[in-house]
This record gives C-alpha cells, structure tokens and sequence, in this order.
C-alpha cells in the first residue's frame, strides 16, 4: 500500500464532498429565496375572498385554482393598466433624463481639469450623506409653492442628477483616454460635438448599467411618488396596488394578480441583461 | 458669446451646470428650509418663530422616542443579520467548491428586484395572524398555537428582518463577492503553502482584506436601516400600527408633517434623524481608520 496515494484519495473525497455540501447549500438558499414567489405565484390562481378568510397557505389545492384572476387582470374593469402605462412612461422619462444629465456632469467632472472641480466632486458625494426621507417634507412643500405637485415634473425633477449614477459614469470614464479628446480637437471637432459623438459610444456599457440600475429603481418608486401624485389616475403601479391593500369586492383578485404581472418586466430585463445589472450595482463598492 | 461657450475653458462648466443647479434648487434649499422649519410653528398663513421650543417638546414626546428605539432595534438586527452572513456566503461562493455560481448569484438577486409593495404584499400575507397563514402553518408543524404576528413587539421585528433579509442578502453578497474579486489569488497560495486551514485564511486574508467592502456595506446599512419606513408602511397597511410597534423615525416625520401638516414639528424629528444617522457614521467611520491618512488601502 502506498501511503502517500491513499491519503491522496482520502482529500478527494474530502473535496467531493465539501463539493456537494457547498453546493447544497446554495441550493437550499436559492430555494429559501424563491419560496416566497411561488407562494404569490400559486395564489394569484386562488380566489382573492379566500386569501383574505385562510391566508396565504402553503397547501396547494388544484381543485380551487382558476385563471379567473388574471382574466380580470386583463378584461375587468379597473385601474391597473392606466398604472401600468403611468409607470412605463415615469420610468422611461426619468430613465433618459437621468442617464444624459448625469453623463453630462461625470464628463465634466472627468475629462477636464478645472478650479472647483474637486469641490463639485465633494458636493455630490455629499448629497449621499443626507437620507432623501429628510429632504422629502421640505421638497414636498418647495412642489407645492412651484405648482409641480401631481405632475410628472414634480416627480422627475429632483431625482434628476443622481450622485451615485454620476460617481458610477465617473468610474468608468476615468478609465478613458483622454488622447481621444485632443485627438477630436484636432479634427476641428467642437466640445460638445467630441462628448456626444466620440466619447458617448465609448461608454455604452456604463450607459447599459446604468440604465437597468435606474430603470428598476423608478419601476419601483415609491416614497416620493407617493407624495406628488394625488390623483389616482396618475398613480403608478406600486401606489395604485397600494391603495388595493383593502378588503372590499375583487381587490385582493386584483392585487394578487397584478402583483406578479408587476415584477414581470423587470425579470425579464434582469435576465437579459444579468451582467450589467451586478456590474452596475457593484462600482461604488469596491473603490467607494 | 458663442465662441466663448465653445471654448475648451467654458466647456466643463456648462456639462457640470445641471447638477450646480440641482444641487442648489433641489439639496441646499429644501436643506435649509427645513432647518428654518424646525424652529417654526407652521399653520396655514401664519409661520410663528419659536426656537428651539420644537425640540424641546420631542425630548419629552413618549411616541418620538419609541419611533427611535424601533428605528434602532431594525437598524441592529438588520447589521447583526445582512454583515456577516452575506460576507460568508460571498466566500464560499467565490470559492472552487460552488458550480453554477450565475445562477445561484441570479437567485439570490431576485427579490431586490421587487418593489416593496410586492414584497410587502407578500409578507403581510405570509405573517398574517390567521390560522391557515404560512408561518402559523409553519408554527403548526411543530406543535406550537397561531401567534398574531403583527400585533407582538418581538415577532413583529421578526417579520420585518425577515423582509430585509429576503431583499437584501443577495444584493450584499454581491458587494461582498466584487470586494474578494480585488484580493490577489498570490495571497491564499502563499498561504496554502504555509499549511493555513480554510478558517485561517478567512480570518487573516479575506476579512482585513474586505474592510474596505464591509464599510461601505455597513455605511448604505446603517442609513437605510435608521431610514426605514415603507416596510412597516406595507406590513401593517399604513402607518398605524398597534401601540406604534411599527411606527419608525420616518414614519412619525410622515405622520407629523404629511398626515397632520404640522412641517415645523416634522422638520425637527428629520433634523435629529440626520443627527443621529451622522453621528453613528462619523463615529463608525473613525473606529475603522477610514479618517487615519497612514493606513494604505
């Protein structure tokens, strides 16, 4: 018997099975993390009365399941598609205004070298200190004193230059040449022509992180929305299934439903774009 | 005029003008407006200066300060919960043992990706005090009576950690996961070669070698945790709870300012928000050496 071998053999084993431990363990995690989506999924099939008599339970009953909720989701009379579309345009609207503004003050901030500019930097870092729940009371009444209060300027307007898409567009474009530049000059190329037409295709991945970053956190806005939308043909989806929280005729159908129907785009964005999603999410934390 | 907005001088100013004036309209001026505010009494057409008299009264307001032990007791429990454990498992997914990783990370990721309403939603029902409910099924297994969830001080934290740690385990894991992506492989086989144990090399590489990560972490955790509002807003389905269990320091600046329009009183709780949530960061900040210029990182 060779001594050495066996003990070889004896740490492969060990391996596998740390090997399988390991990934069990995920696996047990992953399904921890799902269970909650399969119970909202399953119960979206159930009638919404019967939710709020016995609660979500975790039995699974064929003979009491129906598409009935979503055929009201789709063919009953109510609100939710006027929230649906509201929340389409807030996103895309705040999407576009937030990723050109900010891609605007990141390359000033990054391609030039100007009094002040370390300053600027500062201030937007400093914007991050303040919890946005503080500012929100005076904003609302400083919406009220502008007449932007239930306008979708109200809402977009403040949120407008994000510090932290600007910090992200920073990162990245510090790592450009700035040859790039001189080398427009040269071409007789103006500023602005050289940051719209050269250095913006260049930083389209940071233009794709970003734009999936923010278009969940406005898909799912809430707080401040809230507070400048009254009307509830404004509201967007998350304040529309909000006001759905009430025990009365087929709301809870509707809530249910509509909840999953609600997470549907942002999965599928999540799928398709997987990477940019953690690339974006993680920049400000490894360099921060 | 035109040549001088052309010029490679007055190029910067005008890319960098939109958050000059966003800063000044939208930061600095509702800053100090609110600032104004706390030492006001505001009524509709009558603003009466009155000092400090707003703070003065929140030092002996009962509800205030169980707004802030609630607000404390989430904050904890959520730093005891989503530090370590999401740092543990971005270890041992980082290490050769998981396969698969992109998915398992993809899973994790999920639930950030709800709104909290959708969460909400789901957790209310999860928790709800009936007897058929999941967790009471859960209790039932074994052999334990139907608790009122949210009508308990202990269990009602129960439920609200449970929600941030379904949101938020993957999106800290990840953190954690880009922070170990920075330390040189160089390290661990060095330190293979000296006959470290997995612990060992946890203990004395990836830990001090993620501080960087785990302060970051620990910053955006302590805001959001003092800061937290629209879960206890979801669970309990507005911002009553019974005997204010669910009510947090966010939640009674909502209640003061929005619900009963008294802006000056509700300014001043926020000021002491943004006290405390300085204060615990500059304190926390100092005690890791992020202030000492010696330490390299």
């Amino acid at each position: 018997m060779n001594n050495s071998l066996n003990f070889g053999s004896q740490n492969q084993i060990k391996t596998s099975i740390a090997t399988i431990l390991a990934n069990l363990f995920f696996v047990v995690l992953g399904f921890i993390v799902i269970f909650p989506f399969l119970t909202i999924f399953f119960a979206s099939f159930r009638p919404g009365q019967e939710l709020i008599r016995y609660g979500l339970s975790l039995k699974i009953d064929p003979a009491n399941m129906s598409i009935n909720n979503y055929v009201f989701l789709f063919s009953g009379t109510h609100s939710y598609f006027t929230w649906f579309k509201n929340s389409m345009v807030l996103t895309l609207l705040t999407v576009t205004l937030t990723l050109i503004v900010c891609y605007f003050v990141a390359y000033g901030l990054t391609m030039y070298d100007f009094k002040g500019r370390n300053l600027l930097f500062f201030l937007v870092i400093a914007t991050m200190m303040v919890p946005f729940e503080i500012l929100m009371l005076p904003l609302y009444k400083q919406m009220i004193d502008l007449r932007l209060i239930n306008t979708t300027a109200g809402v977009i307007l403040p949120r407008m230059t994000a510090a932290a898409t600007i910090f992200f567009y920073r990162q990245y474009m510090m790592g450009l040449p700035k040859a790039l530049l001189d080398s427009g000059r040269i071409d007789g190329a103006n500023e602005y022509r050289i940051c719209v037409q050269i250095m913006m295709p260049i930083a389209k991945p940071a233009f794709a992180a970003m734009a999936i970053l923010s278009s969940m956190g406005a898909w799912n806005d809430m707080l401040w929305p809230l507070l400048v939308f009254r009307d509830a043909s404004k509201f967007t989806l998350p304040i529309g299934l909000n006001t759905l929280m009430t025990p009365y005729g087929n709301n809870y159908d509707l809530l249910i439903a509509g909840s999953c129907f609600a997470i549907l785009p942002i999965f599928i964005i999540f799928i398709a774009f997987q990477r940019y999603f953690i690339d974006g999410m993680t920049a400000g934390a490894v360099k921060g | 005029m035109k040549k001088l907005l052309y010029s490679q001088k007055a190029a910067p100013f005008v890319f960098v003008l939109p958050f000059i004036l966003s800063f000044a309209i939208f930061w600095i001026y509702p800053l100090i407006s609110t600032v104004i505010m706390s030492f006001q009494n505001i009524l509709p057409g009558q603003v009466e200066w009155i000092g400090t008299r707003n703070y003065e009264r929140l030092l002996k307001d009962r509800v205030f300060h169980q707004a802030i032990k609630n607000s404390f007791n989430y904050m904890f429990w959520t730093l005891v919960m989503l530090i370590p454990f999401p740092m543990m498992f971005a270890a041992l997914m980082d290490s050769r043992l998981v396969k698969a990783k992109g998915v398992f990370k993809g899973i994790l990721y999920l639930p950030a990706l709800t709104s909290v309403v959708v969460a909400g939603t789901i957790f209310r029902l999860m928790f709800s005090e009936l007897e058929g409910s999941q967790m009471n099924q859960v209790l039932a297994w074994f052999g334990m009576e139907p608790v009122k969830w949210l009508k308990v001080y202990t269990t009602s934290y129960f439920a609200l950690v449970t929600v941030a740690c379904w949101r938020w385990t993957g999106v800290n894991m990840l953190y954690f996961l880009a922070g170990l992506k920075n330390i040189p492989d160089e390290l661990y086989e060095a330190a293979e070669i000296d006959g470290a144990s997995s612990f060992g090399k946890f203990r004395h590489i990836t830990f001090p070698l993620l501080k960087p990560t785990s302060i970051y972490v620990l910053t955006i955790s302590i805001y959001a945790g003092l800061a937290m509002f629209l879960e206890s807003f979801m669970l309990w389905n507005g911002n009553d709870s019974p005997q204010n269990i669910g009510l947090t320091i966010v939640g009674y600046l909502y209640r003061r300012g929005i619900q009963r329009n008294q802006m000056g009183y509700a300014s001043a709780v926020g000021l002491v928000l943004l006290a405390i949530a300085l204060t615990i960061n500059v304190i926390q900040l100092f005690m890791n050496g992020s202030f000492s210029r010696k330490e390299d990182k």
